[in-house]
């Protein structure tokens, strides 16, 4: 391992790491925490239950998000729902399996300790969800609802209609606001934070601007916490909010924080596909319609039929048929591949031939059926049987069935849907140790912003998990270690150089942009830079392409910061102004993205290297070589040097990924 | 995207430089538009249009384009979210419009929702609302498990409807007297519908109602406006429960 990363995962055996932990970790007592600072920047899942819980428990925080509102925060649009070891279904779950599963989706390349330290404190975020009156989906005998997720054999997923991470962040929101309405919390919405300010070698402090006034403003803090999401963004189009970037996370990474398996990308399956140049985003149909959705392609190379008239005896269920144990409820990395080697293949649907079908007709039978027993219909025909049955669908997932009409403008309740994967999630992102906490000492990441719990490649409905559990359960106890010698720190006012020294390289690069005075627009720039993103380390990658990727990437930075033009002034409220910088950051990591791939000679989870590959197209891991973390030490532009953390698995035996 | 089909329309649309200054209309033709285009996406193509021709692009808010952040905020041809129902902004899609249309596009007209730039207003008047009690007070740590508490179904079911309020405000722009009684009775009906919310359940009425009145916001006459343009249908049976919960918590404070 290297000497600058220690992961500090406690001694002992793995079940006990965690409570052993919390009985022996540094506290700091309620008067010295009133006079403690935190700084939040982000407000979804993670940043709003880590400033809600910190505010309560007695530090003073301020909060930062550049939406109007902290409930804008991109969490919301989290779709299928929420895993927690509780086994309600009574159907064999347990911490270890949670844990178990996890490490095995993420494909090998996660740390044992912090996911064992997730599968345990997953019951609690339902417990403390359910308290605060978040309205989950529950049976008729009153008790909550659970649904499969890919990956597993076991129902372990709680969720709120397809509204899952919009129930959970309004629950997390209303937790913040509550503190915020006592005082406890300051909120700063509208504002974008563009550096993290370092006083003699420790995180104390951040510019931030002010998006409406265009002021840049200095705030102390004695810690910082990113949670700041994923950048799955730098691909241009991808299912992410317009405004979700990596630039907080990139500054950090610029002032010493590592950024740890940038090229970790995960490819969701099911996503409505693109219709055109205009497309701006992607937009995703929940993993949790595989629970009954079936996919399949046609059997006939370039068949151009309607999905609903071809029997079915000339469909092909590839899922069903490679992967008979977990069948359309294979992990997202596999089934991502799986839908792209039919279409490479030539058998894929609809105009652009880059689709498969996601297909809902057996599923509107079988629930058919049920509700015709229920209400003791005897002999119904099979239309009413139909009728029921969508009526259930739709009560399961009728916010995903109305979106999907409104962007394609087909319905799916009649035709199957037409399904491709996307951009979605980022399993990459700054390294922390057990505490969170980054390379910089008082700096952490929470939620999708660190690398920490899925590996390669995360299992659906544990970005919620992990997000609810680092913001509610964990950072409450490991900050104290930390805070508990800062409590002799005063205030530091924000006239010392180093916010002066920040706040000055914030501006020089606002006055850069106008000063160029080019050409092309910000999103010029953006999507150029997605196409070579998605074109090259994108679902499959090889050395050649990504070696080519690089050049290209260094070569649009140059254009970027020679020809962009930025519109407006700095004083205002400019959108532009706010896209450029973040858009700057993005190449600057893209580049880092396609080292990291470039680097890792092995395909594991999201990251898929041609090269590497067995032969029915399964992705071969190189574990004598690559079970290891990498992190990148920035040292300045297109200069990186990589450090290992070696991954130990002390309880899991290593092994082939196997959903067959 | 083929050029088949295109639309040549005319939008007016709504420019104000800050809240200090007056606004205005402006005309912009736009051209070649695709029916598959979202409206959104039509404002991206006529932005690229104006920063290309040095022009500065219109602001307006938006962010998941997927109808749950609740931030695009158009009013569109006299409607919040524009002329389909149980939709936002961002869902609406090209095809919506003819060939030839003009479209007048402005932003949510409320007292309490101040003009920042253009399209975008400040909503942070509902944050203050919720602050003020739209939460169960229970502290991250104090929860027991979940299944203790045992929900009718069908009182679940109530309550994630009304917690479906995306807070993007369209309920005040369609109001004539700019009332959020509808979002603000979306969160109380939540959480007194719910075992959880009940032990706080006068307060918070009587909190949030207070603040709701404190930011400007208007009062209701009943007449639908919000219910027919809520991008989430939320029901104006909220409304009704909201005034039972004032109402009793008057009642009951009066006993004291």
């Amino acid at each position: 391992m290297s000497s600058k990363l220690n992961s500090k995962i406690p001694a002992g055996p793995i079940e006990q790491k965690w409570s052993e932990y919390k009985g022996h970790c540094k506290l700091v007592n309620p008067a010295n925490k009133r006079s403690l600072e935190i700084i939040v920047v982000g407000s979804g899942l993670a940043g709003a239950s880590a400033a809600s819980s910190l505010a309560e428990m007695g530090y003073k925080v301020k909060v930062f998000c550049f939406q109007d509102s902290p409930r804008r925060a991109h969490s919301i649009a989290a779709q299928g729902g929420i895993n927690a070891a509780k086994n309600y279904q009574n159907d064999g779950d347990s911490v270890y399996r949670l844990f178990y599963d996890t490490i095995k989706g993420g494909d090998y390349r996660a740390r044992e300790g912090n996911v064992h330290r997730l599968a345990e404190v997953s019951g609690n975020i339902i417990d403390q969800c359910v308290a605060q009156g978040v309205p989950f989906a529950r049976e008729y005998g009153g008790t909550l609802s659970n649904r499969s997720f890919g990956g597993t054999q076991v129902q372990r997923t709680f969720y709120a209609a397809g509204q899952t991470g919009q129930q959970l962040l309004l629950g997390a929101y209303s937790a913040l606001q509550r503190q915020v309405g006592m005082g406890a919390v300051t909120l700063c919405a509208r504002h974008e934070m563009l550096d993290v300010v370092m006083i003699d070698g420790k995180a104390r402090g951040i510019i931030a601007r002010d998006l409406i006034s265009g002021k840049l403003e200095s705030h102390f803090g004695h810690a910082v916490l990113l949670c700041t999401g994923g950048y799955g963004n730098v691909f241009y189009l991808s299912t992410n909010a317009m405004g979700s970037n990596v630039t907080a996370a990139w500054k950090a990474h610029r002032r010493g924080a590592f950024m740890a398996n940038p090229c970790y990308t995960q490819i969701h399956p099911t996503c409505i596909p693109v219709s055109g140049d205009h497309q701006s985003k992607l937009t995703l149909m929940s993993e949790s319609l595989r629970n009954d959705g079936r996919i399949w392609v046609p059997k006939k190379e370039g068949d151009t039929r309607a999905g609903n008239t071809i029997p079915e005896d000339e469909r092909d269920y590839y899922l069903e048929r490679r992967y008979p144990a977990f069948g359309n409820l294979v992990p997202r990395d596999v089934a991502s591949r799986a839908a792209k080697e039919r279409c490479d293949a030539g058998f894929g649907v609809g105009k652009s031939k880059l689709a498969v079908f996601l297909d809902f007709a057996a599923a509107f039978e079988r629930y058919g059926k049920v509700e015709a027993n229920k209400k003791g219909m005897h002999s119904p025909s099979k239309e009413e049987i139909i009728a029921l049955g969508k009526d259930v669908v739709k009560e399961k997932y009728g916010n995903l069935f109305d979106m999907y009409k409104q962007i394609t403008g087909e319905n799916p309740y009649e035709v199957p849907m037409r399904i491709y994967p996307a951009v979605h999630y980022t399993m990459g992102g700054l390294w922390v140790d057990y505490n969170l906490m980054t390379t910089i000492p008082g700096l952490y990441a929470l939620g999708e912003a660190n690398f920490s719990d899925h590996g390669a490649n995360r299992l659906g409905a544990s970005a919620l998990m992990q997000g609810l559990a680092d913001g509610y359960f964990v950072i409450p106890y490991t900050i104290g270690e930390y805070l508990a010698d800062e409590i002799r720190t005063k205030a530091i006012p924000t006239d010392h150089p180093a916010f002066a020294e920040a706040e000055k390289n914030v501006q020089d690069t606002i006055d850069k942009f106008f000063s160029i005075k080019g050409t092309k627009s910000v999103d010029h720039f953006h999507k150029r830079l997605g196409k070579i993103m998605w074109d090259k380390c994108g679902m499959a990658r090889n050395a050649k392409g990504l070696t080519e990727a690089i050049g290209e990437i260094q070569q649009l930075r140059k254009e970027f910061w020679s020809d962009l033009r930025v519109t407006g002034d700095a004083n205002e409220f400019n959108p532009e102004l706010e896209k450029a910088g973040r858009v700057a950051d993005f190449i600057e990591l893209g580049e880092l993205m396609c080292k990291d791939a470039l680097h890792r000679n092995e395909s594991c989870g999201g990251h898929f290297r041609e090269e590497y590959q067995e032969d029915g197209g399964e992705a071969k891991r190189n574990d004598e070589e690559f079970k290891y973390v990498a992190a990148w030490e920035f040292k300045g532009v297109s200069d990186w040097e990589l450090n290992k953390e070696e991954l130990n698995y002390e309880n899991i035996k290593i092994a082939a990924r196997n959903y067959k | 995207m083929s050029h088949e089909g295109g639309m040549n329309l005319t939008l007016k649309v709504w420019k104000q430089k800050n809240s200090k200054t007056e606004g205005h209309l402006e005309t912009y033709p736009v051209s070649d538009i695709s029916p598959d285009m979202s409206f959104l996406e039509m404002f991206d193509v006529l932005n690229e249009k104006l920063i290309s021709t040095g022009k500065e692009p219109i602001a307006f808010d938006h962010d998941c384009r997927e109808g749950i952040c609740g931030m695009c905020s158009m009013h569109i041809n006299g409607r919040p979210h524009g002329p389909k129902g149980g939709i936002t902004t961002c869902q609406l899609h090209m095809r919506s419009f003819k060939d030839g249309d003009t479209i007048v596009v402005e932003p949510w007209r409320a007292a309490a929702f101040p003009v920042v730039k253009d399209l975008v207003v400040d909503r942070s008047s509902f944050d203050r609302i919720i602050a003020a009690g739209g939460y169960v007070s229970v502290n991250t740590g104090n929860a027991k498990d979940a299944n203790n508490i045992l929900i009718p179904k069908t009182d679940a079911d109530d309550a994630f409807n009304a917690a479906a309020c995306i807070g993007c405000g369209a309920c005040v722009a369609a109001c004539k007297n700019a009332s959020a009684m509808l979002f603000v009775s979306a969160k109380i009906s939540q959480l007194s519908l719910l075992p959880q919310g009940q032990i706080e359940r006068t307060s918070r009425a009587e909190n949030m109602i207070a603040v709701m009145d404190e930011e400007g916001f208007g009062n209701c006459t009943n007449t639908g406006a919000c219910e027919a343009e809520c991008p989430k249908e939320i029901s104006l049976e909220n409304i009704a429960r909201m005034n039972r919960e004032f109402f009793s918590a008057k009642v009951l404070a009066n006993k004291k």
